[in-house]
């Protein structure tokens, strides 16, 4: 029977697929944006042509968090959280699993090249300032995964139960107790006892395991979203939308895939060579990845000699030592972390990229970066004699480059940008 | 993808170099993606600590009365050990007919145990006891005529009603369908059994 | 503006780097401390005292295991070590393990455990003699070798000896019928501006023991090989499969690389 329209004429008939063709693939992308989602993240999402190697390491931070989850996800089918049995059953695993080993240092390797990974990544929005409008949200929810993992670390080391985890969640929790007021309170909520005991450990494995990996993986496509929205920048700090084609398409850009796809996979592939050496052959990295003290099982009568955190927060752990009050040590440590926050306002230099900044810039830039390492450095060492100066210096210098941006950026000879990216065939 | 101004197909493409390495390069990673997944995959073997608790289990048989079971515990599964009389030895043969595999040819026993006995010794029957149809644990019904008049002595399930006879041996309107599994077993002296290795070695 | 041939990714150059950047990320951990250094006695050059030991010598580690049994075993155990776990690594046959290392009534797959009731141990040194299945990990075998080579006889302590490594050790000096006895000769050392202080000078020997200084020396890194065996019993296996991931993925990254070269020919 044919339908009529109003005309008399026969009514064109709906197609059975996006292409009138029948198959699996037309019945999906009717019901699901398949196609056109692919087409706009994937095969028709231009990004710009000059990615260098900083530009490597979102792809890799997705990498690390796959693997994270992962491996995270079998650990969790041997680990038994609890004061008596969690230490005894990551011996279990590297032990009497089959392959337990394997699974157990590829999350530990994998939680230190996380932050390698993120510290690159957060340092090539330094480099050519990714974080200035109209990319400050993405910025911010950057450092939301940032604060996000770094919880999911702390948690997560604490979880072995060995000297180190007991002594370094102790310090850690203790911070909170500093918040005026509410301090002490605060403490013995997070702690659900009156120090580090068995109820502190079974909320941070459930933290750990559920409730941070889920915040970490929205945040992530939130990230991802947002940065879609606004494209990439670039080694040029040059807006290729701004540029167009006939097609409509930036000219400085190219479909990420297959072009990206296929650069991400070499970065990848370099990736996977590092883990692995480290994994198989210094898994421990001379006691930075794992910690010596760690192989003695947790003992609130025992301190041991240094405590000093994982190698990845010992920057702020130097800060906090620098200052004589505790309180003050404390809140110079939260401001320490928060300061990244303001950076899309603090920065006020009319351009992105370091390559057109002036000197001022990239000093400050080399000298925030030297004084980062350092005092990384500082905070595994003692707290004493020359480290404990050392220390103050670089914690000013740290907090120098966040508070003088506003002034020197703004001073900065700046040199003049390009109209298109500089590019060169590879 | 070639048709935009900054990517264009230039002279030096040449496309089967670039289908075969792109599949070279997919073959290799996911050869390696495989190899990867294997670990994961052997975690879920029983562990070390699973292998250690499984294995072989030693009973003294002494200490069994003839005409007792007991019931000592291999791999997380009760094991019937059961010291037959002559006369439940005696009461295994005559109703094959109504067995469902009387030569033990369809069901799982070591090759010492493929017999009417369904045993190395007359004397003593060693089993699962775990009944083949649905996983219940059987209950002992040995004297004669205690399930119906014509009943040889055995086991029966009270889950769905399987009936087994005293070596073991699944009988006909049964909803389980093949006999009582034997474990692997071995007497390395008298008196002493030991249920989970034998000529093979531990299982 | 820099070359072109200088910034392509198949510049020699930077095939050096990442290669320099392998070399260096596994030779660095080894200069880090592999343990926190508890405070041993001032004036012994403990940075170059070390172990030297290598965990993939099977016939040091089998006689580690055989050195352990006899000496160390009475008061320490291995508990996440079973039997049979170490006769399949060290390849000890089942009747030599049952006859010559594990206590009678031991069940092969039973761990490894010392007969030392911990709470008579506790009363009689003091202190309960620490389980040693991860002590290799904890302290590391260069101090574990220094431990066990710096026993001195010394009346003041309750069981006549003391460890310049581990000053006021609460345990005695079980390897001296092997080693022998010796002394620690200490010296006064003021430094300006602080209190004088005794600092170790050398040892000197008082009785022999049953072996050489050599021989007690390799039994003591047999011993460690043992311990470092111990605390990680796959490392080796992860070693062995080590080489074969690296060597596959560094064919990979070569593979992902050309690909890469060859689709980006179409980007000007």
């Amino acid at each position: 029977m044919t339908v009529k329209t109003a005309t008399g004429a026969a009514a064109p008939m709906p197609k059975a697929g996006s292409s009138g063709k029948k198959g699996f693939w037309p019945w999906l992308n009717k019901r699901l944006p398949v196609d056109k989602f692919l087409a706009d993240q994937v095969t028709e999402y231009y990004a710009p042509k000059n990615f260098n190697v900083w530009y490597f390491f979102g792809s890799l931070a997705l990498v690390v968090l796959v693997l994270q989850l992962v491996t995270g996800i079998f650990l969790t089918m041997f680990y038994k959280p609890g004061e008596a049995t969690a230490f005894d059953s990551v011996q279990f695993i590297m032990r009497e699993v089959d392959w337990g080993w394997l699974i157990r240092y590829l999350h530990s390797t994998g939680a230190s090249f996380f932050f390698i990974v993120v510290y690159l990544h957060m340092f090539r929005a330094f480099l050519y300032g990714s974080y200035k409008a109209p990319r400050e949200l993405l910025w911010l929810i950057g450092m939301l995964v940032y604060l996000a993992l770094m919880a999911e670390a702390f948690m997560g080391y604490v979880l072995p139960w060995g000297n180190m985890s007991f002594w370094g969640a102790q310090v850690i929790v203790n911070l909170f107790g500093t918040i005026p007021g509410i301090g002490p309170d605060l403490v013995l909520w997070i702690r659900g006892d009156y120090g580090i005991a068995d109820s502190t450990l079974n909320r941070f494995f459930s933290l750990h395991v559920a409730a941070v990996p889920l915040a970490l993986l929205g945040l992530v496509a939130l990230h991802l979203v947002a940065l879609h929205e606004v494209g990439s920048n670039n080694p040029d700090g040059i807006e290729i939308k701004e540029k167009v084609g006939a097609d409509g398409k930036p000219l400085d850009g190219i479909p990420f895939h297959p072009y990206y796809t296929v650069k991400d996979f070499v970065g990848i592939a370099v990736f996977l060579v590092l883990l692995a050496v480290v994994v198989f052959f210094v898994p421990n990295f001379g006691g930075l990845f794992l910690e010596a003290p760690n192989y003695e099982p947790a003992n609130p009568l025992s301190t041991p000699e240094h405590i000093a955190p994982v190698w990845y927060f010992t920057p702020y752990y130097a800060i906090l030592r620098a200052v004589p009050d505790q309180r003050l040590g404390a809140l110079l440590m939260a401001i320490a972390v928060a300061a990244f926050l303001f950076v899309p306002w603090l920065d006020r230099s009319p351009v992105k990229s370091m390559r057109y900044r002036g000197w001022m810039s990239r000093g400050a830039l080399a000298v925030f970066v030297v004084s980062f390492i350092a005092l990384g450095y500082l905070g595994l060492q003692p707290a004493e004699g020359l480290y404990v100066m050392l220390a103050r210096v670089f914690a000013a210098l740290y907090f120098a480059f966040f508070f003088l941006m506003p002034i020197y950026t703004k001073l900065d000879p700046v040199k003049p940008v390009p109209e298109r990216v500089v590019y060169h065939a590879h | 993808m070639a048709d935009h101004a900054g990517v264009a197909g230039g002279d030096e493409v040449d496309l089967d170099r670039r289908k075969f390495l792109t599949r070279a390069t997919i073959a290799t990673g996911a050869v390696g993606a495989a190899f990867a997944t294997v670990p994961f995959i052997e975690s879920w073997s029983p562990s070390e600590r699973a292998r250690a608790a499984g294995a072989p289990v030693t009973f003294d048989l002494s200490k069994l009365d003839p005409g007792q079971m007991a019931i000592p515990v291999w791999r997380r599964q009760p094991i019937y050990v059961v010291r037959r009389t002559p006369d439940m030895v005696a009461r295994i043969a005559g109703h094959d007919a109504d067995l469902k595999d009387p030569e033990s040819l369809h069901s799982d026993q070591p090759p010492y145990a493929r017999n009417t006995l369904r045993s190395r010794t007359a004397e003593f029957l060693v089993l699962v006891g775990i009944c083949t149809h649905l996983g219940c644990l059987p209950k002992q019904r040995f004297a004669a005529g205690e399930l119906y008049p014509s009943w040889p002595g055995g086991f029966f399930c009270p889950c769905h009603g399987s009936r087994f006879d005293l070596a073991g041996r699944v009988f006909d309107g049964s909803p389980a369908s093949i006999n009582l599994r034997v474990p692997p077993y071995s007497y390395p002296q008298e008196h002493l059994l030991v249920v989970g290795a034998d000529e093979k070695g531990a299982a | 503006m820099r070359t072109d041939r200088a910034r392509s990714a198949g510049s020699p150059a930077r095939w050096l780097l990442g290669a320099a950047l392998v070399v260096a990320v596994i030779c660095v951990p080894q200069r880090l401390p592999a343990a926190e250094e508890a405070a041993g006695k001032p004036g012994a050059d403990w940075d170059s005292w070390h172990a030297n030991t290598n965990v993939s010598d099977l016939a040091s580690v089998q006689r580690g295991a055989r050195n352990f049994v006899s000496y160390c075993l009475g008061c320490h155990s291995l508990k996440y070590e079973r039997w049979s776990r170490l006769g399949a690594d060290l390849k000890i046959p089942p009747d030599l393990l049952a006859g010559e290392l594990m206590p009678p009534g031991a069940k092969s797959t039973d761990y490894i455990r010392s007969a030392m009731p911990p709470a008579d141990a506790e009363t009689w040194f003091g202190k309960a003699p620490p389980d040693l299945s991860l002590m290799a990990r904890e302290r590391g075998t260069d101090y574990l070798y220094q431990l066990l080579t710096t026993f001195y006889v010394d009346p003041t302590r309750q069981t006549g000896a003391n460890n310049l490594r581990l000053p006021a050790i609460a345990m005695p000096d079980v390897l001296s019928e092997l080693e022998g006895l010796k002394t620690a000769v200490f010296r006064t050392e003021t430094r300006p501006g602080a209190a004088p202080e005794q600092v170790f000078d050398h040892f000197e020997p008082l009785a022999p023991g049953r072996m050489s200084q050599e021989e007690y020396d390799g039994f003591v890194r047999d011993t460690v090989n043992f311990l470092d065996y111990v605390s990680e019993p796959t490392q080796i296996e992860r070693h062995q499969l080590g080489v074969w991931v690296v060597l596959f993925l560094l064919v990979f990254t070569w593979l992902a690389w050309r690909v890469k070269r060859e689709y980006w020919k179409d980007v000007h």
